[in-house]
């Protein structure tokens, strides 16, 4: 067995390195820069059930080591990821996880059933965009909010169901409690933290939207400060992102209690980001004399 | 194909204050590149790339022309890669570069400012069946006016100040032009106030008019759909992208 397969919510991912929804489109892009069956997986740009344009440009500004963004969950809806981009993708010998959102609970419920019958391998819920209010980001604040889509959903599927958590709230362990409770097979986190910046010269923000999601290397010790609270509070597995670029970063945010890692915003500074954690994983293994990569998730040893 | 690689810098040479022309050994990237295209660059010490467009490929060679301006911090760490050093570029990026017809047809292509190197590879094709008009602040802003001359296009320098060329914006003199002749085709690079301009006189007397735009980026390829620009297809507004829809369009598409 290579080191690196990884179990995760009962798929076979070859690699535990995923690019993180909306950093990575549907591949295509990519595949021209190399094969997508090296990656452990793809989670596709986040869909809602019809079309949507998202915001007004600009949409990304620059920050230290990191970048806000505020896309507003542009798609071309689901029935277009079912009919054009799936069967292309399914095709590319990696696993697929579909990544959507909704204004309400019904949007989620519906496109969660009509991804039910689909290939996808499995589901993942953003109730944490927080640039739109179809991003479900309302959802994703409160333990109740998050149960009630994590119950609409489960009720229509039998897909892995991955809840994907707000970095912007008090305690993420309860909201991942709350979905563990209501069938969800594993949560991911974290989504981008709210922020905003500005020119100082036209005192005008930089982000149309005003404020948009930081993301990037500035976010990292965040999200594996959460990630392992998260994976000390539930016995779901946890799926892992938040500033991760290099074979180092995802082997620490692994030891806090990830079992797949995504990688997201590092994509912009490296478009070939993902195959140099995996190749940087592989070494990681070979010279640590690890066999199995499971074999560090949750290892680290808190004070 | 695409490629993310360090590419030698072969030349380096200051054009004006805060501009700079760099040769760039990349046979790959070269091979692959169309006019139009643009290339995305590593800022050390800076989490986005720059994107910075093709000004010439010579795939004999290898090699790639690029052409930009000191703007801010990310172009200033570029600006100090030297000759013998690596630049670290992704390309090339961009779905739709400019579209070339017969040699033989008439061409009026319009550059303001750091928008006049996209350009030049037109002005060699079309050579002197094409009028080239480029507009600059003043005389210590103006850029390859000798690539353009040796082109073999009909060259209109114009500046803000008058310091160079002729006094006046670069709508001025696109005007006097179409007076005399309605060319085939009609390319522009510049800021959009310019573009705004540009659009609207040709497209007005039916002229074809390609525009190239700039809008921040994230990953240059398509995949973080951050640079939308706002489009209309079938009468229906479309937000598309930069990086991969452009960066150049039709005009008549384009919701200025
Ligand atoms: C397709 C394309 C082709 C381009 N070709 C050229 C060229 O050939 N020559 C040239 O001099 N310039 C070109 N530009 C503009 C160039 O990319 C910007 O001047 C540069 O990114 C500014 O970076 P900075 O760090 O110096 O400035 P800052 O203002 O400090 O940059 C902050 C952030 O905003 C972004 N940004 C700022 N201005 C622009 C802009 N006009 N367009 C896109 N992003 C911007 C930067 O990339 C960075 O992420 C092009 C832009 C695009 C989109
Ligand atoms: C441009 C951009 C678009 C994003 N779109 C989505 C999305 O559609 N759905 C989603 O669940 N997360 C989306 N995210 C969040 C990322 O998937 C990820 O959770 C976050 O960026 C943190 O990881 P990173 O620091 O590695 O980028 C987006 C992030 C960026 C930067």
């Amino acid at each position: 067995m290579n080191s690196l397969e990884t179990v995760f919510a009962g798929v076979h991912f070859k690699n535990p390195i995923v690019p993180a929804s909306g950093t990575f489109g549907y591949g295509r892009e990519f595949s021209e820069l190399y094969p997508l069956s090296k990656l452990g997986g793809i989670s596709v740009k986040g869909t809602t059930l019809h079309k949507r344009n998202g915001n007004l440009p600009p949409r990304i500004a620059e920050t230290p080591m990191g970048c806000l963004n505020s896309v507003g969950l542009q798609n071309p809806g689901i029935d277009h990821f079912i009919n054009e981009e799936l069967p292309w993708l399914k095709k590319q010998d990696t696993v697929v996880i579909a990544n959507i959102a909704g204004a309400d609970i019904d949007e989620y419920r519906q496109v969660a059933q009509k991804l039910d019958d689909t290939d996808v391998d499995m589901i993942e819920v953003n109730i944490s965009c927080p640039n739109v209010k179809a991003g479900g980001a309302a959802f994703g604040v409160t333990c109740e909010g998050a149960a009630a889509v994590t119950k609409a959903v489960r009720a229509v599927t039998k897909k892995p169901v991955m809840m994907k958590l707000s970095p912007n709230v008090t305690s993420i362990a309860d909201i991942a409690k709350a979905v563990e409770a209501e069938g969800a097979d594993a949560v991911s986190l974290i989504n981008t933290l709210l922020g905003m910046r500005i020119d100082i010269r036209t005192r005008k923000p930089i982000l149309h939207n005003n404020v948009g999601g930081l993301s990037g290397p500035a976010v990292f010790p965040v999200a594996v400060r959460m990630v392992w609270q998260v994976a000390n509070a539930v016995n779901i597995p946890v799926c892992g992102m938040g500033g991760v670029s290099s074979a180092e970063d995802a082997v620490e945010i692994m030891l806090a209690g990830a079992s797949l890692v995504q990688v997201g915003a590092a994509i912009f500074a490296d478009p070939l980001a993902p195959v140099r954690i995996i190749e940087g994983m592989e070494s990681y293994c070979a010279d640590n004399g690890i066999t199995d990569i499971s074999e560090i998730v949750g290892a680290v040893k808190p004070y | 194909m695409k490629y993310s690689m360090k590419c030698p810098v072969i030349r380096k040479d200051p054009l004006a204050r805060g501009i700079y022309d760099y040769l760039i050994y990349a046979p790959q990237i070269a091979e692959a590149a169309v006019c139009g295209q643009f290339v995305n660059i590593k800022a050390e010490g800076f989490f986005l790339r720059r994107p910075i467009s093709i000004c010439g490929i010579d795939r004999e060679k290898g090699t790639i022309r690029l052409v930009f301006e000191v703007r801010g911090d990310g172009t200033k760490v570029i600006s100090s890669i030297n000759e013998g050093d690596n630049m670290d570029i992704v390309g090339p990026l961009g779905g739709k570069g400019f579209e070339l017809s017969d040699k033989s047809k008439r061409a009026v292509i319009i550059g303001g400012g750091i928008g006049t190197p996209p350009l030049l590879p037109i002005a060699e094709h079309y050579g002197r069946n094409a009028v080239v008009i480029t507009g600059f602040r003043s005389a210590d802003a103006v850029i390859l006016q000798k690539d353009y001359i040796k082109s073999g296009a009909d060259v209109i320098l114009c500046t803000d100040d008058g310091t160079a060329g002729r006094k006046g914006f670069v709508t001025q003199a696109l005007s006097e032009v179409l007076e005399k002749e309605t060319p085939d085709m009609v390319y522009a690079c510049g800021p959009m106030p310019m573009l705004r301009g540009v659009a609207k006189m040709c497209l007005d007397k039916g002229i074809r008019t390609q525009v190239s735009l700039e809008e921040r980026m994230g990953c240059g390829l398509g995949g973080c759909l951050v640079c939308v620009c706002r489009t209309q297809k079938n009468d229906e507004e479309v937000y598309s992208h930069v990086c991969k829809d452009g960066p150049v369009f039709e005009a008549e598409e384009v919701l200025f």
